[in-house]
């Protein structure tokens, strides 16, 4: 029984400048304790699928069409906003990219860090605070017990996304999401708080999803990776399946494109074309404009099925095995 | 900044939708400003009232110290629509005349305001380094004063002649405007659009036409139409303080401080100036507030 | 917190140049104009006007009379004009405590009004709740106080007849006048409060707070509320500014015995010493104000702490 199961996810904008489908039939599954990644450019609908699940979004001018996310025993799509401010921050907690912005300025960290403990758990403010102190300590804060009393601005980049890391999992939840959690980090402390990500995720037993548009982030810190395009789900497997045996084109233009995969001098290679336009209807793969291989069966509806087991594409061709991208 | 592309939803959403057409900051604004019932609702309201008391001596059959003392105060009736006041005067001629004067004092004391403070701050903005701070503590100072003293004095040492109140109420008002114009030119200098179009090979000229001024002039336009209601505020009130346009010459504070005088027993003295004057501001700082929402793409909107 | 005392010794010693300057000023002012102290009184014959001015100093070179009024000044020992026998000093601590009263019955009500209407108004946005203070704020920002003034006395003194249009006798005398200034105020207080917090909450860190599942109510006082309610601290400042030369009108109006009214009055018959004394008052009284609403803000904000002046 996997921990988290999403199936057909639908989330549309309704803007003056038409209805913009930023995800648009996504279904995926999260068992406990692993690892999920979720990839994709700017656009593809990898944040807004995870807003969805906590109802972050706006809801003029956002709405969830359709859609079921079932979570130990309830299905978060159909949950009131009370409903699903008991799960927020106790059993599925969220952190988000801009450590710089994310933290109150105006509140102590010992404030901000103990508020889900006192909501949530409801012990004592003094033992909220040790534990707090604790978990400081355990994402690698020196002189911990001091520094609480910090204000956000009083800490560095790296720091203060090791502090939301803690904060995140103070209540020890069953499910954390990280929305692209060292893409404004410097590349030295990207590595270290993947590690820490990894590591306080082995202890505690949690789940995580990753997002990141980052292969190299994916690559070292998944266990499973959901390649996603234009509000859909590409091709979805598991490390190995994605980096070593891709089967849909989309997932291996990202790989081709990695600037450290050529020599030196050799010609850097794009995907050609654009992003497409969310307010427009696809009838068939939104990906095919800009695909090498694609041929008129592209323009028929497209569905995402298993060809190896835990294997997933969605691209027509490769399903019936007619490419092959190695 | 011209040609930027909305991030519509907030950020939270990470999508970022294409338009149609690629739409300018103009077009943009212009469409917003459209949209935006009030605002229009104020401009033209403005409009009108303007014209009106423009051609006050051809509309109104009365003339504005055309006095009729046996006829006395009456209230709003057929021939007079707003009233007469005690010397028999018809209050909307009155009304009409004052308000070419409040008018006219408005747009010219914030002329005079535009003036010293577009220049004092794109000089000091300009210039920068120590003479920027120099001449901005200057500011900082002399925001903290409470200016409507100092025209109270400059109005009673130099007498009541209505250049020097123009004058004099610019001269105290230009401060907000020199920040508003200095941040404006700091900020487009530091651009990274500017560096791009200098390293396209972009002469100066072409430059400061195309992105500085562009840029420099939403701020301006709507901090000028929201200085016109505050300067005609301040006009009203040294003339009810007796210290701004002399009688026989009216404005609307004029009409207010008398009407108020006579509230009591003829209350229609000083319903009808209040009305245009407060009208007409309303319909000003509505028409700011939709120049600054429309011109600002990142101010909250729904 | 030796950083905030610096602070706060620094800013006082740039007060005393500012001071120096608005006292040179002024006196430039009011004595370059046209006409003396005694020329407003027409059937003062020739020779005691005289003897008047060399009493007083009048005629003594310019330079001369400034260094004798600040002396007198500082001496406490300033004389008035108008007011025979009195000093200037003496006028000014009978007047402005009424001025004090009426001020800070106005801030009062700003607040009490404006603060609440602008927060809900951020709130429920684009909602009845919204629109109705907002047009109202705009009503009051537009009427100004020698309008709402007469308007609210029409209304509640002559047509209701509940209170008294003039005076400040009565603990029922200061309605009019203080709710008069403060509803002006409460206006710019709404709109600024509105907008710093629909600012606010659209931040990342709103966002993040809701992520952890704390209550709405907790979301806006606890986490929205400080940084919202700044502008309208920054506002204070200029605000309390504003509310001394409304005071002008405000007791003009209802005939408040303040400063204000002393002020103009002065200004009109050319009392010197007075205007002087008075519009130095006010320009230290601004600087103490301003600096007290700066140091507020420091307070509030952490991020302004690091930084000087």
């Amino acid at each position: 029984m996997p921990l988290l199961d999403v199936n057909n996810l639908a989330t549309h904008f309704h803007t003056r400048h038409g209805v913009v489908r930023a995800v648009d039939g996504v279904s995926f599954s999260l068992e406990a304790g692993e690892t999920l990644g979720i990839v994709g450019e700017s656009g593809s609908g990898k944040s807004v699928t995870c807003y969805s699940l906590l109802g972050l979004l706006p809801m003029p001018p956002a709405r969830i069409e359709s859609g079921t996310a079932h979570f130990g025993g309830i299905d978060l799509l159909a949950c009131t906003q009370k409903e699903l401010r008991g799960v927020r921050g106790s059993r599925i907690s969220m952190i988000f990219q801009d450590p710089m912005t994310c933290l109150n300025p105006y509140l102590r960290i010992s404030t901000q860090l103990i508020e889900p403990l006192l909501h949530h758990a409801r012990i004592s403010k003094p033992d909220a605070l040790d534990r707090a102190v604790k978990a400081l300590d355990d994402v690698g804060i020196p002189d911990a017990a001091r520094r609480i009393r910090d204000y956000p601005h009083e800490f560095s980049g790296g720091m203060r996304q090791r502090v939301m890391i803690a904060m995140g999992l103070l209540t020890r939840p069953e499910v954390l999401i990280a929305d692209e959690p060292t893409t404004a980090l410097d590349v030295t402390v990207q590595a270290q708080i993947l590690d820490l990500i990894r590591d306080r995720q082995r202890e505690l037993q949690t789940a995580v999803i990753l997002v990141t548009h980052d292969l190299g982030v994916v690559s070292a810190a998944c266990d499973r990776v959901m390649v996603m395009y234009a509000g859909r789900i590409m091709e979805s497997g598991s490390i190995q399946n994605i980096f070593h045996q891709t089967q849909h084109p989309y997932t291996h233009a990202l790989q081709c494109s990695l600037p450290s995969l050529h020599r030196q001098g050799e010609r850097l290679q794009t995907i050609p074309g654009m992003p497409p336009e969310l307010t427009a209807v696809f009838p068939g793969c939104p990906f095919a404009p800009r695909c090498e291989f694609a041929t008129d069966i592209c323009a028929r509806p497209t569905e995402l099925l298993q060809t190896e087991k835990g294997h997933f594409t969605a691209c027509t061709r490769a399903q019936m095995g007619e490419i092959s991208l190695m | 900044m011209p040609d930027k592309a909305h991030a519509e939803p907030a950020s939270s959403s990470g999508v970022a939708p294409s338009r149609p057409v690629g739409s300018s900051l103009w077009r943009d604004a212009w469409y917003r400003l459209g949209r935006n019932r009030m605002a229009l609702l104020g401009l033209v309201f403005f409009v009108v009232v303007t014209l009106l008391c423009s051609l006050a001596p051809w509309l109104s059959s009365y003339r504005y110290n055309a006095t009729d003392l046996a006829y006395g105060a009456r209230g709003p009736c057929a021939e007079h629509l707003l009233g007469t006041d005690t010397l028999g005067r018809d209050l909307l001629a009155r009304c009409l005349y004052g308000g070419r004067v409040s008018i006219s004092v408005g747009f010219l004391a914030t002329g005079v305001s535009l003036l010293i403070g577009v220049l004092y701050g794109a000089v000091s903005g300009f210039v920068g380094g120590k003479t920027d701070s120099v001449m901005m503590r200057l500011v900082d100072i002399l925001y903290a004063l409470p200016f409507t003293v100092f025209v109270i004095l400059l109005m009673v040492a130099f007498g009541q002649d209505i250049r020097l109140l123009f004058v004099a109420i610019g001269a105290v008002t230009w401060l907000t405007m020199a920040r508003i114009v200095r941040g404006q030119v700091l900020s487009i200098r530091e651009q990274e659009y500017i560096d791009a179009a200098i390293a396209l090979g972009l002469s100066r000229p072409r430059i400061i036409l195309r992105h500085v001024i562009p840029n420099v002039l939403g701020p301006i336009i709507v901090y000028a139409t929201l200085t016109v209601p505050s300067v005609m505020l301040l006009e009203a009130m040294l003339s009810f303080l007796g210290l701004g346009i002399q009688p026989p010459m009216s404005s609307w504070g004029v009409l207010i401080k008398e009407g108020a005088a006579k509230m009591d027993v003829y209350p229609w003295l000083l319903i009808g100036p209040a009305l245009f004057f407060s009208l007409t501001l309303f319909s000003l700082n509505f028409l700011g507030d939709g120049l600054r929402d429309a011109l600002d793409p990142e101010s909250a909107r729904d | 917190m030796p950083s905030m005392l610096k602070f706060v010794v620094i800013r006082v010693l740039q007060a005393v140049p500012v001071l120096l300057a608005i006292a040179v000023l002024t006196f430039c002012m009011v004595r370059l104009a046209p006409g003396d102290p005694f020329s407003d009184e027409k059937n003062m014959p020739e020779e005691i006007r005289a003897n008047l001015l060399a009493r007083y100093g009048l005629n003594d070179p310019l330079p001369k009379q400034f260094v004798r009024f600040m002396g007198d000044l500082f001496r406490g020992d300033l004389p008035s004009y108008k007011y025979v026998g009195r000093t200037v000093n003496e006028l000014i601590a009978q007047a402005f405590p009424v001025s004090l009263e009426l001020g800070l019955y106005a801030l009062v009500v700003a607040l009490a009004v404006g603060l609440p209407a602008g927060v809900i108004a951020a709130l429920k946005r684009n909602s009845a709740w919204d629109y109705l203070p907002m047009s109202a704020a705009m009503t009051g920002i537009c009427l100004p106080t020698f309008v709402m003034g007469p308007l609210l006395a029409l209304v509640l003194a002559v047509w209701l007849g509940w209170l008294n249009p003039l005076g400040w006798e009565s603990w029922s005398d200061r309605i009019l006048p203080s709710l008069t200034l403060g509803l002006y105020y409460a206006a710019y207080v709404a709109r600024l409060a509105r907008g710093g917090m629909l600012e606010i909450l659209s931040q990342d860190f709103i966002r993040t707070a809701r992520a952890k599942g704390l209550p709405e109510r907790t979301v806006v006082l606890k986490h929205a509320l400080k940084g919202g309610l700044l502008p309208v601290v920054s506002f204070l400042g200029p605000a309390f500014a504003g509310m001394i030369s409304g005071s002008f009108v405000v007791e003009t109006i209802f005939f408040v015995p303040g400063l204000g009214r002393f002020f103009v009055n002065a200004a009109f018959n050319r009392d010197y010493t007075m205007v002087m004394g008075t519009v130095l008052f006010y320009a230290t009284l601004i600087i103490l104000l301003n600096l007290v609403v700066d140091v507020a803000y420091v307070l509030i904000n952490p991020k302004a702490r690091l930084t000087d002046a």
